[in-house]
């Protein structure tokens, strides 16, 4: 322990260094409200570390933004909580945060955009940005949108969009099946589902169309023998979790051999569920190219990521996405302190991912175009698997810029 | 206070202030706390924990006051606040005029109309027979929230603006001071109604029924009226519970109707102590404190508070009100005194013990499932605190700590004990 | 027709699984007279014990020693935690299964992590065993059903027929009785609480590889098993068997019909309203029988409570 005349002179050294390059020395912290306990925890951790490693490869080591000053990630545990996301979120604020990034579930999200909007509404010196991730409901971007909210992920509706012209050019499916979790998001995916296929192949007959109560169903059989009994060419769901783990084992073994158009059927330990069964069958709609490898950079970016987190299997790509546009927007603004400039700098930027695709922000919105694409599960040609299984996602299809120009009922009330 | 009579002496005079004093303290409490906490997110934790204080004292009623152990009472307090959410809204569209102010009442009046339709059937009985029915009802409304969308608005609920209502005195309650204060002053009527009520013919009927139902009904009263009676009373403050977290939070989901929540009461009334008036009040702060503030600071708090809940339950039946009554008789005797230094000195190695414990534990978990090159950990997120969770210093230091703290406790609990016994014995010298 | 056939063997796979968690239930609750709430969190630990095990000896060896173990860790927990606190009342004996629950979720978080575990059907029972009329229905289906009716009747023999068994019925009516006439009345309890949750990990490992194992399975089976003892009677063990199977089919069927509430308002001559953004009975209008389904059960308890408080079968309303 230091003397005290010491400690004091040292904290006088320390108080005037700091007086004179407090803004350099500050870090811009990111709050992560996800759950990180619970049954949910595992894919709150994922994103943590992603987010983690993101900051610290694409922002930190590089010296960081504005001159010096580093990404620091500031996790806060939601517990899958609408209320309790509200209260971490205020504590987020008091600690001076001010991005916001959150994406697991689209009921949470919706609760953090308005209380964001009506904190911001209110407290205009301590205004904060709301960067979703990964909640996909249309209506964030649509009918509930404002200012403050940027989504990094394709929504439901662009998803939609690229599974149903993938369907559109394989002539084998003449009848498809549409099952989701009963609210918002799973409803969305259907409504689009039917829209895009009138669209797209009228000729396409939908053999069911059904929502079943979300978390609640122990037993998929009946639903697997239901869609069997239709004679479905296909099935898509956005189901995710045990949900989906439960509606595609229930459907492989009740001998469905034909595609399966997913949303979430990846990652968190159902790759390394569903294995050598789902090969050839499980499909999933995703941004971001992890299998073959998009760019060099890509590849040795989720070498790193693998070899500083092993039990963790790199499923996010958008994440390192989310990063380096806020880097980059805060550049552009030449400050982190006064969002509505970063927010400005931010819509309409367009950003070169490392992972193939050009990220464009669209300033209607917020809601970011990119490539999206349709992903096999399959043990072959994997460069980079899930759950240590020897399986994962390889690229099938790629639909470049999906739904750039897909219509918006947003009216985004700017501020001055 | 259904346990301990305030002495005679206090009663002369025309103010009883052993009864008064502790209401008024607690008003001065709750005025003076928001100069010492001032930061928003503490405000919302103070919010939070009194709506739960409200929601905990309604609960208690049931329990404590009533024997009628509920599974199912996140119902009446979800509906009464999706009642005043969409009662919010409606001052935001249509321009109704609703003070904010009394948004609760209504949040109250509509738990108790649900309360007098399903009390009519479920409490005809006590016991296990009223749980799950209560459970029953509990799993359907929460099952019916996310059927129908047009009352709660499905997975992401149903959100509310409360400053778009007209202003009183001048405010509009957009900061968070002011609905600290407004939630106070909720909390205070209530909590004297609430104790009022226990004081009622009704109240006191609902003990007797408690403890006896038999006998109520020879005295001449009917059981299952007095448990219809305070399993209306006890709905219509769990919905101005809800009323108050719906103008908190603007925004009310299926979350707030689950068994989840139904749980946590229960867990909240029971860690406080179900025979005390302040049992809910001293459990609905202690819960909040652990589950919001200690997720900040450490990620297996789930385990601490499972762990609490084993420990409480099997120690300290009467909860932490209990505990703290068990000192009354010392106290009576004008012992307590005593008491300071046999609990301070105990104090140190059971803290000890309990560090090392926690300690160890979580470098434990950091071990476990910490990534790749991220040896380092804080304990309890606090920077001094740094060291490898892979090295074998800090393990041997936690066993240390464990084993030296039990060590001290066990060496110490005799005297303790003698100095217990010797508080609550009275001494005719 | 053959769909019914269908439904039917897939209800009862669902209703025999149920009453393994129901049948362990019921008796620890004629013991303790409370609800055991970290039952399904034994169900849970033994789902993780079977995979383990799975992933050194096989399967088949963990469908035997992951059970054991969870009864043994049952049968402990019985002797030091919960007799201690069964002498402060009901409520606290709740508290202290919560308290478990919550214990035993983040001790499998510690030791297996959060997500889902890659715990499958043994390549010895992955084919289908028969069709009907295009439809699978797979062996491990079938051995489920054999294993849980074979369970069924050994713990029927053993309460009925065997001097065990009465002595355990008479304990679990008579503690006190028994307890003068000689017999070591604490041991049968813990027996009764091992052998409870020991059920429960059966249950477990078999559920295991069809439902999904992951830190949240207890909390996803949520209420149900309670809803199951209660249907059913409280104590008895052919309650648990009848109710059990009454809410496997009720299930399964409610799943497998699509069927559509805006026919019957059809059929009654309301119209359907013209603006379904806005309607507020829009819920009704689009209401399917699935969608209610996982909420059936419930309605039955309430109603069964309110008309039949014993349950089914239960001889003694507690």
């Amino acid at each position: 322990m230091k003397t005290p005349i010491r400690m004091i002179s040292g904290a006088m050294v320390a108080g005037a260094m700091m007086i004179g390059a407090a803004q350099a020395a500050d870090p811009v912290k990111i709050a992560f409200i996800d759950p990180l306990s619970g049954w949910m925890g595992a894919t709150g951790e994922q994103g943590l570390s992603q987010y983690k490693f993101a900051a610290e490869e694409l922002v930190n080591k590089k010296g960081g933004v504005l001159g010096g000053r580093m990404f620091e990630i500031v996790p806060f545990d939601n517990k899958l909580s609408g209320k309790e996301s509200l209260i971490q979120l205020q504590v987020a604020i008091d600690q001076g945060i001010r991005y916001i990034a959150q994406g697991n579930s689209s009921g949470i999200a919706h609760a953090i955009t308005a209380a964001v909007e009506k904190h911001n509404r209110r407290n205009p010196d301590k205004r904060v940005l709301f960067l979703n991730y990964s909640a996909v409901d249309p209506a964030l971007t649509n009918e509930k949108c404002n200012f403050w909210h940027f989504r990094f992920d394709a929504n439901a509706d662009i998803k939609m969009d690229a599974i149903t012209d993938v369907i559109k050019a394989n002539k084998d499916i003449k009848k498809i099946y549409i099952i989701g979790q009963d609210y918002s998001f799973g409803k969305a995916v259907a409504a689009a589902a039917v829209k895009f296929l009138k669209q797209k192949r009228p000729d396409i007959v939908i053999a069911g169309n059904e929502l079943h109560p979300i978390a609640k169903v122990k037993d998929f059989t009946p639903y697997a023998r239901k869609i069997m009994a239709s004679g479905a060419d296909a099935i898509i769901t956005g189901n995710w979790g045990a949900d989906m783990v439960g509606l595609g084992k229930a459907v492989i073994s009740a001998g469905f051999k034909k595609p399966i158009y997913t949303y979430y059927g990846a990652g968190d330990g159902i790759t390394g569920t569903f294995g050598a069964a789902g090969k050839g069958v499980l499909k999933l709609v995703s941004e971001g190219q992890v299998n073959p490898p998009a760019s060099p950079e890509a590849k040795a970016y989720i070498e790193a990521f693998e070899a500083k987190y092993t039990k963790i299997s790199f499923a996010q790509p958008r994440i390192a996405n989310v990063i380096g546009m806020l880097a980059q927007a805060i550049e552009k603004a030449g400050t982190a302190d006064d969002v509505v400039k970063v927010a400005t700098a931010l819509e309409g930027m367009e950003y070169d991912s490392m992972f193939g695709t050009k990220v464009k922000m669209r300033a209607t919105d917020h809601q970011a175009i990119q490539d999206v694409h349709i992903l096999a599960h399959t043990d072959e040609n994997v460069t980079f698997d899930y759950d240590n299984s020897g399986f994962g996602t390889v690229v099938e299809s790629t639909v470049k810029m999906a739904s750039a120009n897909i219509a918006t009922t947003c009216k985004m009330k700017r501020p001055k | 206070m259904s346990t301990v009579a305030p002495s005679e002496a206090a009663r002369k005079g025309p103010v009883n202030w052993a009864l008064l004093l502790p209401w008024l303290a607690a008003i001065v409490f709750l005025a003076v706390m928001p100069l010492i906490f001032a930061s928003n997110s503490a405000l919302t934790i103070m919010n939070q924990m009194a709506i739960t204080i409200v929601f905990a004292l309604a609960y208690n009623m049931l329990l404590g006051q009533g024997g009628m152990l509920s599974f199912g009472h996140a119902v009446y307090m979800g509906l009464g606040g999706f009642f005043c959410v969409h009662l919010m809204g409606y001052v935001e569209n249509y321009e109704w005029q609703i003070p904010t102010p009394i948004l609760p009442i209504f949040g109250g009046l509509f738990g108790l109309i649900f309360a007098i339709v399903i009390g009519l059937f479920s409490t005809r009985r006590a016991g296990t027979v009223f749980a799950m029915i209560s459970l029953g009802v509990g799993e359907l409304v929460a099952a019916c929230s996310l059927i129908v969308v047009a009352f709660f608005g499905g997975e992401e609920g149903v959100s509310g603006d409360r400053t778009m209502g007209p202003t009183v005195f001048g405010f509009d309650f957009a900061q968070k001071i002011e609905v600290y204060y407004l939630t106070a002053i909720w909390l205070v009527i209530s909590a004297l109604a609430m104790f009022f009520f226990s004081r009622t013919p009704v109240g006191r009927l609902a003990n007797a029924v408690r403890d006896n139902p038999e006998r109520a009904e020879f005295v001449g009263y009917s059981a299952r009226f007095v448990r219809y009676y305070s399993f209306c009373a006890s709905g219509f403050f769990a919905g101005i519970a809800g009323g108050l977290f719906a103008i908190n939070f603007e925004i009310l989901t299926e979350e707030n109707l689950n068994l989840v929540t139904s749980g946590s009461v229960l867990l909240v009334t029971f860690l406080g102590g179900i025979g005390f008036f302040v049992g809910p009040i001293i459990g609905a702060i202690v819960f909040t404190l652990l589950q919001t503030v200690m997720s900040l600071y450490t990620d297996i708090w789930q385990l601490y508070l499972g762990g609490l809940f084993v420990l409480t339950v099997m120690f300290f039946p009467r909860g932490l009100a209990g505990l703290l009554f068990m000192h009354w008789r010392p106290h009576q005797l004008g012992k307590l005194g005593t008491l300071v230094v046999p609990y301070a000195r105990m104090f140190v190695p059971g803290a000890v013990m309990i560090l090392g414990f926690a300690g160890f534990l979580e470098t434990a978990f950091h071990a476990r499932h910490a990534a790749q090159g991220n040896e380092v950990m804080k304990l309890f997120k606090f920077e001094f605190l740094q060291y490898d969770s892979h090295s074998a210093l800090p393990w041997i230091l936690f066993v240390a700590m464990m084993v030296a703290g039990a060590y001290g406790c066990r060496r110490l609990a005799p005297g303790l004990k003698a100095a217990w016994d010797e508080a609550n014995t009275a001494r005719s010298a | 027709m053959s769909l019914i056939l269908v439904n039917l063997i897939d209800g009862l796979v669902t209703g025999l699984l149920l009453f393994m968690l129901s049948s362990g239930l019921t008796l620890i609750f004629s013991m303790m007279g409370v609800l055991n709430f970290a039952h399904a969190s034994f169900y849970m630990l033994g789902a993780y014990f079977g995979y383990q095990i799975s992933t050194y000896v096989g399967f088949w060896p963990g469908l035997v020693i992951g059970p054991v173990l969870v009864g043994v860790i049952g049968a402990l927990i019985e002797r030091y935690g919960l007799r201690r606190v069964h002498q402060y009342g009901h409520v606290p004996e709740l508290i202290f299964t919560f308290g478990l629950a919550l214990l035993i979720e983040e001790v499998v978080q510690f030791f297996w992590g959060k997500g889902q575990i890659a715990f499958n059907v043994p390549e010895s029972l992955k084919f289908a065993l028969f069709t009907i009329s295009g439809n699978a229905i797979p062996a491990y289906k079938v051995f489920m059903i054999f294993c849980s009716m074979g369970i069924f009747l050994v713990l029927l023999y053993i309460l009925t027929r065997t001097r065990v068994g009465m002595v355990i019925q008479a304990a679990l009516s008579y503690p006190n009785t028994v307890e003068a006439l000689g017999h070591n009345v604490p041991m049968v309890f813990m027996g009764v609480f091992g052998v409870g949750t020991a059920l429960a990990g059966i249950a477990g490992v078999i559920a295991g590889p069809t439902v999904g194992v992951f830190p949240g399975m207890a909390i996803q089976l949520g209420s149900i098993v309670f809803v199951t003892i209660v249907v059913g009677g409280l104590g008895s063990l052919w309650g648990a068997l009848v109710a059990s199977l009454l809410i496997g089919w009720i299930t399964n069927f409610a799943a497998a019909y699509s069927f559509r509430f805006s026919t019957i308002f059809e059929w009654l001559g309301l119209e359907r309203p013209a603006n379904m953004a806005e309607s507020l009975l829009r819920d009704a209008w689009t209401l399917t029988f699935p969608q209610i389904g996982p909420i059936l059960p419930y309605l039955l308890m309430i109603l069964i409570l309110v008309l039949r408080p014993y349950g089914l079968f239960g001889k003694r309303e507690v």
